[in-house]
């Protein structure tokens, strides 16, 4: 009876180790490993068309993009990683950056236009996203400022949210930077702060408060407004391109090959299949984002990308975050 | 007094009797595993050494602002806040669901714990949609704006909700253990209950209190998810936006370090009061079953407490979350998914349990038998992984797994590893506090009578420390089953639990789909917290 109290633990702690043993990672040849910065829900569907068209099986991480980014860094050359989908530019630009990505072949990068590629040609463009500002049922489209320059005028104090650790209000920061001037933009946030502008975590509780009430007008993406839209037509929030002052810059969702990958020819079939007709004209079906590649049509309720008045502007400049950051945090906003 | 001296003898500070039989040199292969479990535990600080010695400059630079000064002081301030009102909100519950006649002790023990599982980001949430200036309960009374709650307000509030319990668990174990001779003794020489209890009993439950608040504090500070919500800039709000957007690696080390810091002092300042409180324990041996006090007229508003605070903590997010649930199953559930990850959280968080457990008894054995620089040490450091976000502990060992075990890299055995270090001190702490309560006289006569140092660990002292092992083992497996930024990292690809599953719902703005996995979360932890509560009130 004690004997048996005594091995019943150790018994236990056996199994468990045998447990977790079987449960280590496999690599096999036919399986490409994907990190991804882009949620299940979005990406499963494009990742099936692959392996499908590849017979490849794809092993996806899910993380948020930026945290992503720091593991592959911290990884180095021994990451697991074939292949990194990041929600955004700078998560791309941090990797490339270090030298952890591949060069990507000319025909690749050629798909898309240079304005949503990497500058050294290691990452391409998959999607767009359009800044704008969203508006609720009580601002009138007359009243709406041409600029979010504007935003600091009195007349929207305590009305106006964002989301200053989100990536893109921090890519039109940088853009502010780079075109009008570090004056311009230091003056822009600190206006903004003393106007009150209210703090969110993400653009989603932004589009959220704006639908219950809590304030007026939000500087988010597009495509939050245009998901909820597809859920419910009578969704009480609109969006508004502004024009002016790099008020629409486009961002990019983005796709690049890790350096130390042992699967190169799979890993660019990966790419080019993000690219293919059939991915693109999914993710702008689903997830209402701009499709990159030229001949596949943006959703129909949306701002044609060429109408869009996105500012000309190198995407891959905005790498200067650090600068962006001190910026940010010197005039409170973040 | 024979209790008095006994008390002494499993305090910090040993008669010589102890050392003359050779007491103060552990036992090779405890000093081994010791320090096994120390340094697996330094592996995050570590890390952050290695990160800020890449450009000690630029780290320097970064720390040395107006602003870390204004942003510690923020942190601290909220981290004192919602300790002192978790403390005292946990100590009438305490008392109430160990020595009062209350109706349900033990239900309301299970119900008033359970809080402390909801993750917090999702707490938050939850009272941003009901008690916002625009939520459920505007709509509800019918007016148009309610007070803002963000800020200080919502994160003090959220936290201290979901934190309580931390004081709360070993409280009602300290004072299950607890004589009550002493009291007894004070009551027949004409003190009042009311004297008694702050006189007597309170001084008593001191290092209980102080254990739990430390943990609370460490908590505050680590805490992510309520902050960002509740849209309070902290310190570790810095320490994330260094990661999630400048991929400042040394700023962030940089203001890591800056944290564990601070968690020293803290924790030298408790490891103060614990030492001046040991010598004031009694010895188990004489304790009998305290009698319950009856509360007689004041049972209702007793009641009206415990159901007041679990109306609060628990049932107000409970109910949100239902009411999202009941939306959620017209629309179709993934049954399959859904039993995969709660068995891959179940396991995880288990192994972590178990992991964290075995070192944690290995270091409590050190500190409170063979106390010594070493040990002090080997116990100090074992807290900084618990006062360092999740993320710096994940990519520490992302860091160090791909260089020295790359074939383990991304197995569940170094997803348990990390969590184990990550949440050691919440098993340290409560075997550490029961260890203290068992005369080392008895080790000593078995080892007299030629039971060798780890048959008498194994035969003597684990049995007699159960109670502390379970608590700890308990604790962790709660923090285990809401981990997130470790488990995203570093579990094997495929891997979900229930948190990544709530995790991957809310960061597309899916609150109402998160709702089954949270509450999956919460089936799970109340089995293991109703048998803690139970097991309990047989020891008493």
């Amino acid at each position: 009876m004690l004997i048996r109290r005594r091995l019943a633990p150790l018994a236990a702690l056996a199994a468990l180790l045998a447990g977790l043993a079987a449960c280590g990672a496999s690599e096999d040849e036919t399986t490409l490993t994907l990190y991804s910065g882009r949620i299940a829900p979005i990406i499963s569907p494009a990742v099936k068309q692959y392996e499908a068209a590849s017979g490849f099986d794809v092993n996806t991480r899910y993380g948020d993009s930026p945290s992503l980014a720091a593991t592959i860094l911290e990884e180095g050359k021994n990451s697991p990683a074939d292949v990194f989908f990041a929600q955004d530019a700078g998560s791309l630009e941090a990797v490339e950056k270090q030298g952890l990505l591949l060069e990507l072949p000319a025909d690749i990068l050629a798909e898309v236009p240079p304005r949503y590629r990497s500058k050294g040609g290691a990452w391409v463009g998959v999607t767009g996203r359009a800044r704008v500002i969203a508006y609720g049922e009580k601002v009138k489209a007359s009243e709406l400022p041409d600029s979010p320059l504007q935003l600091t005028d009195k007349k929207w104090k305590g009305r106006v949210g964002w989301a200053p650790r989100n990536a893109s209000l921090q890519g039109y920061v940088t853009a502010l930077r780079l075109v009008e001037g570090e004056d311009v933009a230091r003056k822009w946030l600190e206006g903004m702060v003393a106007n009150d502008v209210q703090t969110y975590n993400s653009n989603i509780p932004i589009r959220d408060a704006i639908a219950k009430g809590e304030i007026d007008l939000g500087l988010i993406n597009h495509y939050y407004v245009a998901e909820a839209q597809a859920e419910d037509p009578d969704y009480p929030v609109k969006v508004h391109f502004p024009p002016e002052d790099l008020g629409s810059l486009v961002n990019t969702a983005g796709v690049a090959v890790l350096a130390s990958t042992d699967n190169k020819e799979q890993a660019l079939k990966f790419v080019r299949q993000m690219l293919s007709e059939q991915t693109q004209t999914y993710f702008s079906e689903s997830s209402k984002e701009y499709p990159l590649v030229s001949g596949v049509p943006a959703p129909k309720e949306l701002t044609p990308l060429a109408d869009v008045p996105a500012p000309k502007i190198d995407l891959a400049k905005l790498d200067d975050l650090q600068g962006t950051l001190k910026l940010m945090r010197e005039t409170g906003a973040l | 007094m024979d209790a008095a001296t006994a008390g002494r003898t499993f305090g910090r500070r040993l008669p010589s009797a102890a050392r003359a039989f050779g007491m103060r040199r552990p036992p090779l292969v405890l000093l081994g595993l010791g320090l096994m479990v120390g340094l697996a535990a330094a592996l995050p600080a570590l890390y952050l050494v290695v990160a800020v010695l890449d450009d000690a400059r630029g780290a320097l630079d970064a720390v040395l602002t107006d602003r870390t000064v204004g942003l510690i002081t923020r942190s601290l301030g909220l981290a004192a806040a919602v300790t002192a009102a978790a403390i005292a909100i946990a100590v009438p519950l305490a008392w109430l669901t160990v020595r009062s006649d209350l109706p349900g002790r033990r239900i309301w023990a299970t119900l008033l714990t359970l809080p402390l599982v909801i993750p917090s980001y999702i707490g938050a949430y939850l009272f941003v949609s009901a008690l916002g200036p625009r939520g459920a309960l505007a709509d509800l009374l019918g007016v148009e704006q309610l007070p803002s709650i963000y800020g200080f307000s919502g994160a003090f509030l959220v936290l201290t909700l979901f934190t309580y319990p931390l004081v709360l668990i070993p409280l009602r174990g300290a004072l299950q253990r607890m004589d009550p001779s002493l009291e007894e003794a004070a009551r027949v020489m004409g003190r009042s209950p009311r004297d008694v209890f702050r006189s007597v009993v309170l001084p008593q439950l001191a290092p209980a209190i102080g254990a739990g608040g430390v943990l609370v504090a460490l908590y505050v500070l680590s805490d992510f998810g309520a902050v960002s919500i509740m849209r309070f800039n902290s310190f570790t709000h810095d320490i994330y936006i260094a990661y999630e957007s400048g991929f400042g690696r040394t700023e962030a080390a940089a203001l890591g370090m800056v944290l564990v810091l601070v968690m020293l002092v803290l924790f030298a300042a408790y490891a103060r009061v614990r030492a001046a409180r040991a010598l004031h324990r009694v010895t188990p041996g004489a304790q009998r079953p305290a009698q319950p006090v009856a509360l007689a007229r004041w049972r209702w508003p007793a009641l009206a407490f415990c159901a007041g605070v679990a109306a609060i903590a628990l049932v107000l997010p409970v109910g949100v979350l239902l009411y999202w649930a009941t939306k959620q199953i017209s629309s179709g559930l993934e049954l399959g998914a859904l039993a995969a990850n709660s068995w891959h959280s179940l396991l995880a968080a288990a192994a972590a349990a178990l992991a964290a457990s075995l070192g944690a008894i290995a270091v409590a054995l050190l500190s409170v038998r063979y106390p010594s620089l070493v040990t002090r040490i080997v116990e100090r450091v074992g807290y900084a992984g618990y006062a360092l976000p999740g993320i710096v502990v994940a990519l520490a060992l992302v860091f160090f797994t791909t260089r020295v075990a790359l074939p383990l890299y991304q197995t569940l055995a170094v997803l348990v590893f990390a969590l184990a270090i990550h949440y050691l001190p919440l098993a340290v702490s409560p075997i550490g506090a029961s260890l203290l309560q068992v005369p080392p006289r008895l080790e000593e006569a078995a080892r007299g009578l030629g039971r060798s140092p780890i048959a008498v660990l194994r035969t003597i002292t684990t049995p007699l420390v159960a109670s502390g092992v379970l608590g700890g083992a308990a604790l962790v497996f709660l923090h285990a089953l809401k981990e997130l930024p470790a488990t995203l990292l570093l579990a094997p690809i495929g891997f979900d639990t229930l948190a990544t599953d709530v995790w991957q719902q809310t960061s597309f703005g899916f609150y109402e789909a998160s709702a089954i996995p949270a509450l999956l979360l919460l089936l799970i932890a109340a089995p293991p917290l109703y048998l803690l509560s139970a097991k309990a009130s047989v020891a008493s």
